[in-house]
């Protein structure tokens, strides 16, 4: 077992670099460097160049990427060159808040979707299976950025009943006020992961449930809900990885509700870094997701590991 | 990655009787799609959305660039704008037929380049094995690090917004989704016995890849592009939501709905109404995508 644990983690390592150079090559695609902005345009050539060398900018390629993955790498995010601050403290906070959004939203969304997904699956062909079947394809191809508007005119602006942008005091939610001002940002993440959840337990379960095993079960007359633990165990899984996958999107893609609900996370501090062109905090972000993205998996992929033996080879 | 353990397959045809294969396989699959209501239907609609956007100037008497500030945000209902009229006096109709176009435009083509590009890859992939797989796989596995939506918003957002950059952002970020499906489809059917007949029978490895492979595996990976089609236009709507996409003062569904924010506290309803045909759209090629699936009995 941790064996396996160390193996997945030394997968990491390579594409940890590879994830590195791809945004170390967009940093460089972007339309002009951090000299550009600091430059005035009427400078003299000699002036520019000096600033140039001293940023390190006139160095080759592969020195400037080396240089710049080893400040990475020791935490040094770098200073934002719109605000002077280090990138690091301010992204910390933000994940926080993002963190703050995506966790209570997983949590909603996976347990709804596994509890219709199953509900669905039991009850095949039968009405209830078509009505959550709809409810999970709606749920998939709602764009939650929409709902999260749509959600906001009807509570907000039409019902008066709960806040429509930002996170209130902020912090750790203790109060109702608090609270109230995540209820609509999180039901809106929780959709795509409900929808995409409750669609792949539908299928296992049904799959699962045709196997001889399960007529094994129920023919030795155990009880329905003990036949629904075996199902269920079997079915988790590829279920449990693509909620990996999930969680990753939320933090990823919590951009889009963020900025609906102007909620000061991750997202929020990528929006305001694209209008300002603020290289520095953007790229570290983003570099920053996809770490973590990374490492979820491997979590994901050791948790696999522990429920189904038959991974670990 | 975690995610090959739930890709299952099943090769097109294997599942009808052995002598219906080619032609047959086909008429069947056009039978049962016409038996689908849903789908039948879904895709009507789709047809009419395409149709309309682009006989746009016959829909409309309106143009969509021309506003008048004395009949801004007007509700639905209004005179002469039967949906009513958004933050700049612009009949809300007319911009969403029109918007359909770059919409759809950024929904469709995506996807089709990706399918070309990783299609291609995912079989060689899949076809030649060993280092070649490796290295392809490998490099994936990178992209596959980033969230979808994080890969297209940090591509848009380093190289600058705009119709072009929103494109490849989109293709980057569908490419590697593809190639994964196409190199486990691709694997699964080169150890079927016939084409290793194929092989044995002298074929060479180009005419195999080309009569036995190829055929074999471009159901189930059209099917896939066809649900990622949703997602894109999803994404590519979100990208101009953030102001990353089309640049105003274009139609298009994701960066009306950008702009009408702010009108959001003086006329919800046509702060919202872009969005509808964001999910309508969506949801469509969503449905479409399931009744060509059970259609072609594939299962991914």
């Amino acid at each position: 077992m941790w064996r396996y644990a160390l193996r997945r983690l030394g997968y990491a390592v390579p594409i940890l670099i590879g994830v590195s150079i791809v945004v170390f090559a967009l940093i460089k695609m972007a339309p002009g460097d951090a000299a550009d902005l600091l430059i005035p345009p009427e400078t003299p050539k000699e002036v520019a160049a000096q600033i140039r060398a001293k940023l390190g900018l006139d160095k080759p390629m592969h020195v400037q990427y080396a240089v710049w993955l080893g400040r990475m790498v020791r935490g040094d995010l770098g200073i934002s060159i719109v605000t002077n601050e280090p990138v690091a403290a301010s992204l910390l906070n933000a994940l926080g808040n993002t963190l703050m959004l995506a966790v209570p939203a997983a949590v909603l969304g996976f347990a709804l979707g596994t509890i219709l997904g199953a509900l669905a699956a039991f009850n095949h062909g039968t009405i209830l299976d078509r009505v959550f079947s709809a409810a999970a394809i709606t749920g998939v191809s709602l764009p939650h950025y929409w709902v999260g508007i749509v959600l906001v005119a009807i509570f907000a602006v039409t019902l008066n009943a709960l806040p429509a942008q930002g996170m209130g005091p902020g912090g750790i939610p203790r109060t109702w006020e608090q609270v109230r001002h995540l209820i609509l940002p999180v039901f809106t993440l929780s959709l795509i992961p409900m929808g995409v959840v409750s669609r792949l337990v539908r299928a296992n379960v049904l799959e699962i449930i045709g196997q001889e095993f399960v007529g094994a079960l129920r023919a030795k007359g155990l009880l329905d809900r003990r036949v629904l633990v075996h199902v269920m165990k079997n079915a988790s899984p590829s279920v449990m990885a693509l909620m990996g996958l999930q969680l990753g999107y939320l933090l990823g893609g919590s951009i889009l509700v963020e900025t609906v609900f102007n909620w000061p996370g991750s997202g929020g501090l990528m929006n305001l870094a694209i209008f300002r062109r603020d290289v520095p905090v953007l790229s570290a972000t983003i570099l920053t997701i996809a770490a973590l993205f990374v490492l979820i998996n491997i979590a994901v992929d050791v948790l696999q590991a522990a429920v189904d033996p038959r991974i670990r080879r | 990655m975690a995610t090959d353990t739930t890709i299952a397959l099943a090769v097109p045809g294997l599942r009808a009787a052995p002598n219906e294969v080619g032609q047959a396989y086909w008429g069947n699959v056009r039978r049962r799609v016409y038996r689908d209501k849903v789908t039948v239907g879904v895709i009507l609609i789709l047809c009419a959305i395409v149709l309309m956007s682009i006989a746009a100037p016959l829909v409309t008497a309106h143009d969509p660039a021309q506003g008048s500030v004395f009949k801004r945000l007007k509700p639905p209902g209004f005179p002469g704008h039967w949906l009513g009229t958004d933050e700049v006096g612009r009949d809300l109709w007319t911009r969403m037929v029109y918007g359909g176009r770059l919409s759809l435009l950024c929904g469709v083509v995506p996807v089709f380049l990706a399918l070309t590009i990783g299609g291609t890859l995912g079989v060689v992939a899949g076809f030649a094995g060993s280092i070649v797989n490796t290295v392809i796989m490998r490099s994936m596995d990178v992209l596959y690090a980033f969230p979808s939506i994080l890969l297209a918003i940090a591509i848009c957002g380093m190289l600058g917004a705009g119709l072009r950059n929103t494109i490849l952002a989109l293709t980057v970020t569908f490419i590697p989704p593809i190639v994964r499906i196409s190199e486990s489809v691709t694997t699964q059917v080169r150890g079927l016995d016939f084409v290793e007949a194929a092989r044995a029978s002298g074929g060479s490895a180009l005419s195999v890849l080309r009569h036995h492979v190829v055929n074999n595996v471009l159901g189930p990976i059209l099917v896939y592009a066809t649900s990622l089609i949703s997602v894109c236009i999803i994404l590519s709507a979100g990208l101009s939501f953030l102001g990353l996409g089309v640049t105003p003062p274009n139609p298009e569904w994701g960066l009306m709905l950008n702009s009408l924010r702010s009108a959001l506290w003086v006329n919800p309803v046509i702060a919202a109404l872009p969005g509808v045909m964001i999910f309508v759209t969506s949801m469509c090629f969503n449905l479409m995508s399931d009744g060509l699936r059970q259609a072609m009995d594939v299962r991914l």
